[in-house]
């Protein structure tokens, strides 16, 4: 351990010493809440989407997709193509009228689209519900880094990312620089491209060796076991495309467009860069198929990334690509585990903790939600890192995909349908945000608890999406119509403003 | 005695040209019928793209498992010594994915803009 330590050892440090430099400097530019917003507004495209491209690519992605590839072959190419895609989904659906919405948060859309402050509270256990499930692989991952990187024990990586994570949060550091995140997008490709290539040429150096393995089904992308596995592929798909437009993160970010133009120049850069970056994975995989046999057989897929570099390549350069793997890692789980915990500490200190926390200061600066909004920010961060030390490793990119199964069969119908549907009513969104709420969240927990069903009944809890969404979406339509005499009088009105292009814009 | 009425509203008043335009927007604005078919309209046509983009996504992407699932011997064909699924979901989806997003904002941009042109009228001083 001690001479494979050194290399991940130093990238850690100097990741986490950098965030959190750079978010103590960012202290500066927060001084008032409006600044944040004033300042956001103005941020272009290309940087706001290299920003959102920073904080979604996660452990999942970054660790999580080669690890699935190695072991599982071409069905899992659907989990990097489905983050994709769910931004185009994102783009035709909801880019441009979210932005104008000018609502900041997902429970701020629902009551501005249904004036309803009981709409508003399910939205936002909904938004604490899927921001945990999310952070909870991503302090898992941090474990599986820091065991593989430096041989620290399994719970050292949850409670360093979690107390950099709070102590960021914390000070509102990450809040106001968009640049950041962006710069994190950047780290990470590089972490990921520069080894790539090294050991691809390694690869061709050696003569071109055949993979071994897993078998004929590496290069099916669908799911083995007749209909189950059929059932199981087209339900991710679900998820992931539809649960994109539904993750508290990534809704954050599109507010802080100049407007609903830009909104959709932004996921269209954000297309291009993730395509860039999920070209990266597979390689890692199918030379994984040729030197990490190993890992498969330890049932260690997920360390693929962190572990292959050393494997490959001796010496010195298999030190240094491992720390720039290391490093990368790191910045993939800080980076998502702050957007996850500002969202989730945000929501909790406007809907729970300023009610029991007093206001103090005056009002309209941090000062005056200060108490409410650190209280906020322990019990986001601590509570899934509490579970990752106790739950079974339910494997990164799986429990991610629980957390799009959730947001997908929550807020991507109450989006949909309060955006194109002047028909929606408070009591509709209600039911429908239960019905996919209990169904996918229910399976969820399952999940996450380790129950296990066989056959069917175990497809249908472990790929909860293909029957969850659509039944919120028909739970939310049908109720709706029921009491179509409580649609909010000023839906036209919303409408109108979500989709009248800014040239037209009059005044009020 | 009649006539120094109309000059006395022509001398005070500054010209508004915007009143044609804001009427219209105000249409939209304020739920009058003529408002509501604009809105109607325009709701349609962006809806319509939407979809047309989530079919086109759903007859390419959203067939291949299925496909693979009903003919699995594909998956052995090879594109430059890789399997074709490996190639197709694993690079070229990307391309495909920006080029249909590059696409829909280019239509629906231009369908703003025709909107724009509607509620605005062909008002010289606009373009």
């Amino acid at each position: 351990m001690s001479g494979d330590a050194v290399p991940g050892l130093i990238a850690v440090l100097a990741v986490t010493v950098a965030t959190l430099a750079i978010g103590t400097w960012g202290l500066r530019f927060s001084r008032t809440t409006s600044d944040f917003f004033v300042a956001s507004r103005s941020v272009n495209p290309r940087l706001n989407a290299s920003a959102i491209c920073g904080e979604y690519l996660s452990a999942a992605s970054f660790l999580g997709v080669a690890g699935l590839l190695l072991v599982g072959g071409a069905q899992m190419l659907w989990y990097p193509v489905g983050w994709t895609a769910g931004y185009l989904v994102l783009l035709v659906l909801v880019a441009a009228p979210l932005r104008r919405s000018g609502a900041y948060t997902l429970p701020d859309f629902a009551e501005a689209r249904l004036g309803s402050r009981v709409v508003r509270s399910a939205c936002s256990l909904l938004v604490v519900g899927v921001g945990w499930l999310y952070l909870l692989p991503q302090f898992q991952g941090a474990g599986l880094t820091l065991e593989s990187a430096i041989g620290a024990p399994r719970w050292v990586g949850p409670l360093i990312v979690g107390s950099v994570v709070l102590v960021n949060v914390m000070s509102g550091g990450m809040r106001s620089i968009t640049f950041v995140q962006a710069f994190q997008y950047w780290l990470k490709l590089t972490a990921l491209l520069v080894p790539a290539m090294v050991l691809l040429v390694v690869w061709v150096g050696d003569g071109r060796p055949a993979g071994s393995g897993a078998g004929d089904s590496w290069s099916v992308p669908v799911a083995g076991g007749g209909a189950i596995g059929l059932y199981g592929t087209y339900s991710l798909m679900i998820a992931l495309f539809l649960g994109t437009m539904g993750l508290p993160h990534v809704v954050v970010r599109f507010y802080t467009n100049p407007d609903g133009r830009a909104a959709r120049r932004t996921t269209l850069v954000v297309l291009a860069l993730l395509g860039l970056f999920y070209l990266w994975p597979p390689v890692f995989a199918a030379l994984g198929r040729v030197y990490g046999g190993d890992l498969v057989a330890k049932g260690n897929a997920d360390v693929l990334v962190l572990e292959l570099p050393r494997l490959m390549v001796d010496g010195v350069g298999g030190e240094l690509l491992t720390g720039l793997v290391t490093a990368g890692a790191f910045a993939a789980f800080l980076s998502t585990a702050s957007g996850l915990a500002i969202a989730v500490s945000g929501v909790l200190t406007q809907d729970v903790t300023s009610r029991f926390v007093g206001e103090r200061g005056p009002a309209g600066t941090p000062g005056s939600i200060a108490p409410a909004f650190r209280l906020a920010a322990v019990l986001a961060v601590s509570v899934p890192v509490l579970v990752a030390l106790f739950a079974t490793n339910v494997g990164v990119a799986q429990s991610v995909g629980l957390a799009f199964a959730v947001a997908a069969s929550t807020f991507c119908p109450l989006l949909m349908l309060g955006i194109w549907w002047r028909g929606l009513t408070d009591a509709g969104a209600l039911a429908g945000l239960a019905a996919g709420g209990i169904g996918a969240g229910g399976a969820a927990v399952l999940n996450v608890v380790g129950v296990q069903g066989s056959g069917w009944v175990g497809a249908l809890i472990l790929q909860p999406a293909a029957w969850s969404v659509p039944v919120a979406f028909a739970t939310m339509v049908l109720v709706s119509l029921a009491t179509a005499s409580r649609a909010p009088l000023h839906a036209r009105r919303f409408l109108v403003r979500l989709h009248t292009p800014e040239v037209l814009e009059v005044g009020g | 005695m009649s006539e120094p009425r109309p000059q006395r509203v022509r001398v005070t008043g500054p010209p508004r040209y915007s009143t044609g335009p804001r009427n219209r927007i105000g249409d939209v604005h304020e739920q009058t019928p003529l408002g509501d078919v604009f809105l109607r309209s325009l709701l349609k046509e962006q809806l319509t793209l939407a979809i047309r983009v989530l079919v086109l996504i759903g007859l390419t992407l959203g067939l291949l498992p299925l496909v693979f699932h009903l003919w699995p011997d594909l998956a052995e064909i090879e594109l430059l010594g890789l399997p074709v699924a490996w190639v197709g979901l694993g690079a070229v989806v990307y391309p495909f994915l920006l080029l249909v997003g590059w696409r829909y904002v280019r239509s629906v941009e231009r369908n703003e803009r025709d909107f724009a042109d509607l509620v605005a009228g062909s008002e010289d001083r606009e373009s």
